[in-house]
């Protein structure tokens, strides 16, 4: 009996600071992107998107880097997709599960997802730029990208697989199909959606990223003509807007408002596909 | 003729395991090669000026040619401040806001609180610190000078935690079984004691997990904090004293740094990554034991 009042008293004191921290997050997520939306879109048109930095970026647009920002993208989704889904068939298909090599590599991808990024900025500086001798270019950028989001592409993969029922794999083998064969018309149909939402979060952190690039890909603005070139980001555009361009504040939110809105299409692509694959299986196993 | 097809086949297969267990070897293997290409940057600072030098010189002066000097004190402090404030503020608003989206709100309202929390998630975290540059420094500038500080650090750090510690939680209070929310019921507990006796005990380790998640993230943010936080290197006073803080630090001077110095930064990458490992690695014993159980 006595517990009664006092239950009733948390529940009235975890509704209402349970209010205010749902007001809280939801107010300061919506001024957040109500702000950079709000500030930096009515500064957004086609001549913005296409035209080159002008005056270290107080003025003109960032045509040459959204050029850029593409070029170190396809680097780094060219390198990390192959070898991380290739890692991850490998893990899944081929090694046995509970095999010493498997626990390796897999610890050793979760530790690799823990790395901050501007450690990852260092180490591509050290083996891309100078090892490698790629010097400040969109090639070190991508690959020093690559190394970043490939725990995320292996794992994403890795569970897509897994996802796969045995039946297939099991039946695959009664039919004598080879391996390679039942992997291309088989298993990675039926893991697509795994591998795609993996590629897909991997291309928004990538997108997301600055501190890894600010020492390979470099600052340079002007169109880049091969991958050796150097080339600056969106994300590094940002960046240098607000921190070494004084009255670079409008186009630093205009080029602010088209990563996020980039990002907003890529994300929820990602979300969307992973929701439906969800429901998708579940719907399978009802 | 039956058998030379099936061989064939069987080389089809051998050479594709080949070059998938080269892919597997190299994903396993980066992780050694980024360990061991920052640890042999970072030798020559190890050896000479050595660790105890960080933290027992004075000043930060590793351009000095006679006697440079190592001392990182106030920017392991400045580091450690902003992670402790942003990892504070941010577990309980995570928290609550979790729990009103599990058992106080509408289904509509729980899932427009998740979405926004994903978009929240996507959020770069350059796009953090320019906002937090451009809104946040002016107002607090007006309240204190300069505006540039530890205190719009941890604000916009706190921001950047929300998701990663909310999410973790929800994925784990989702996870506890509904039978025992029918048991509740049946036995007419009320809800701020299912909240709080029920939900919350059960989802704990999973909770810790996030907050340790977010705490590597913290430890490892750079562009966000290089932004607002002023990038001087002192020990702060208040709250309202601009810091640095260990990754601002290799930002701010990687750009120029040679020699000793350059080693000195990448000995703090080093430590870095020691740092969010173990946050990292703490999280997923967590969740290794919740699963076992």
């Amino acid at each position: 009996m006595r517990s009664q009042p006092r239950s009733a008293a948390a529940d009235a004191l975890t509704r209402t600071a349970g209010w205010a921290a749902v007001f809280v997050v939801l107010a300061v997520s919506g001024w957040l992107v109500g702000s950079v939306l709000g500030h930096g879109l009515q500064e957004v048109s086609w001549s913005f998107l296409t035209s080159e930095p002008l005056d270290a970026g107080r003025n003109g647009g960032i045509g040459t880097v959204l050029v850029s920002t593409a070029l170190v993208l396809s680097v780094c989704l060219g390198i990390a997709v192959p070898l991380g889904v290739g890692a991850a068939v490998w893990l899944s298909e081929f090694a046995r599960p509970s095999s010493r090599p498997v626990a390796l590599i897999r610890r050793s991808l979760d530790l690799l997802a823990s790395v901050p990024s501007i450690v990852f900025g260092l180490f591509g500086m050290v083996v891309f730029c100078q090892e490698l001798r790629l010097g400040f270019s969109i090639a070190a950028g991508g690959l020093t990208l690559a190394c970043m989001i490939l725990p995320l592409v292996v794992q994403t993969t890795f569970a897509g697989l897994r996802s796969v029922p045995d039946e297939l794999r099991l039946g695959a083998a009664a039919l004598a199909i080879s391996r390679s064969t039942a992997l291309r018309h088989l298993l990675l149909p039926a893991a697509l959606h795994g591998v795609v939402v993996g590629v897909m979060l991997g291309l928004g952190r990538a997108a997301a990223e600055t501190a890894a690039l600010i020492f390979t890909s470099g600052y340079v603005t002007r169109m880049p003509e091969s991958l050796l070139d150097s080339g600056r980001t969106v994300s590094v555009h940002i960046y240098d807007l607000a921190m070494n361009v004084p009255g670079g504040e409008a186009r630093a939110y205009a080029s602010a408002a088209v990563l996020l809105c980039l990002l907003l299409i890529v994300n929820v692509a990602a979300a969307v596909l992973a929701d439906r694959w969800l429901r998708h299986q579940t719907a399978r196993v009802s | 003729m039956k058998q030379s097809r099936s061989n064939s086949w069987l080389n089809g297969d051998r050479w594709l395991e080949r070059l998938l267990r080269l892919a597997a070897a190299m994903s396993g293997c980066l992780t050694l090669l980024i360990v061991a290409f920052v640890f042999w940057q970072a030798l020559p600072a190890l050896r000479d000026p050595g660790v105890a030098r960080f933290v027992s010189d004075s000043v930060w002066r590793p351009t000095d040619e006679t006697a440079p000097q190592f001392g990182m004190t106030p920017m392991l402090v400045g580091s450690g401040l902003v992670t402790l404030g942003a990892v504070l503020l941010a577990t309980p608003l995570a928290l609550f806001s979790v729990i009103v989206a599990e058992f106080y709100s509408s289904r509509t309202l729980a899932w427009l609180l998740r979405r926004v929390l994903e978009l929240l998630n996507g959020v770069p975290s350059v796009v953090f610190g320019f906002w937090g540059l451009v809104v946040l420094v002016p107002l607090i500038n007006a309240w204190h000078p300069p505006g540039q500080s530890l205190l719009a650090g941890i604000l916009v750090l706190t921001l950047m935690l929300i998701p990663t510690v909310a999410l973790a939680t929800d994925a784990s209070l989702r996870a506890v079984p509904n039978e025992l929310y029918r048991s509740a019921a049946a036995l007419g507990i009320g809800r701020g004691a299912v909240v709080w006796k029920l939900a919350v005990p059960l989802a704990r380790r999973g909770m810790v997990a996030g907050v340790l998640l977010g705490a590597a993230r913290a430890v490892g943010e750079t562009m966000a904090i290089v932004i607002v936080c002023g990038n001087i290197v002192q020990m702060p006073d208040s709250l309202f004293d601009p810091v640095r803080t260990i990754t601002a630090n290799i930002a701010l001077e990687m750009g120029y740094a040679t020699s000793g110095h350059r080693a000195a930064l990448f000995a703090t990458g080093l430590l870095l990554m020691l740092t969010s490992s173990l946050f990292v690695a703490g999280a997923g014993l967590l969740r290794r034991r919740r699963g076992r159980r």
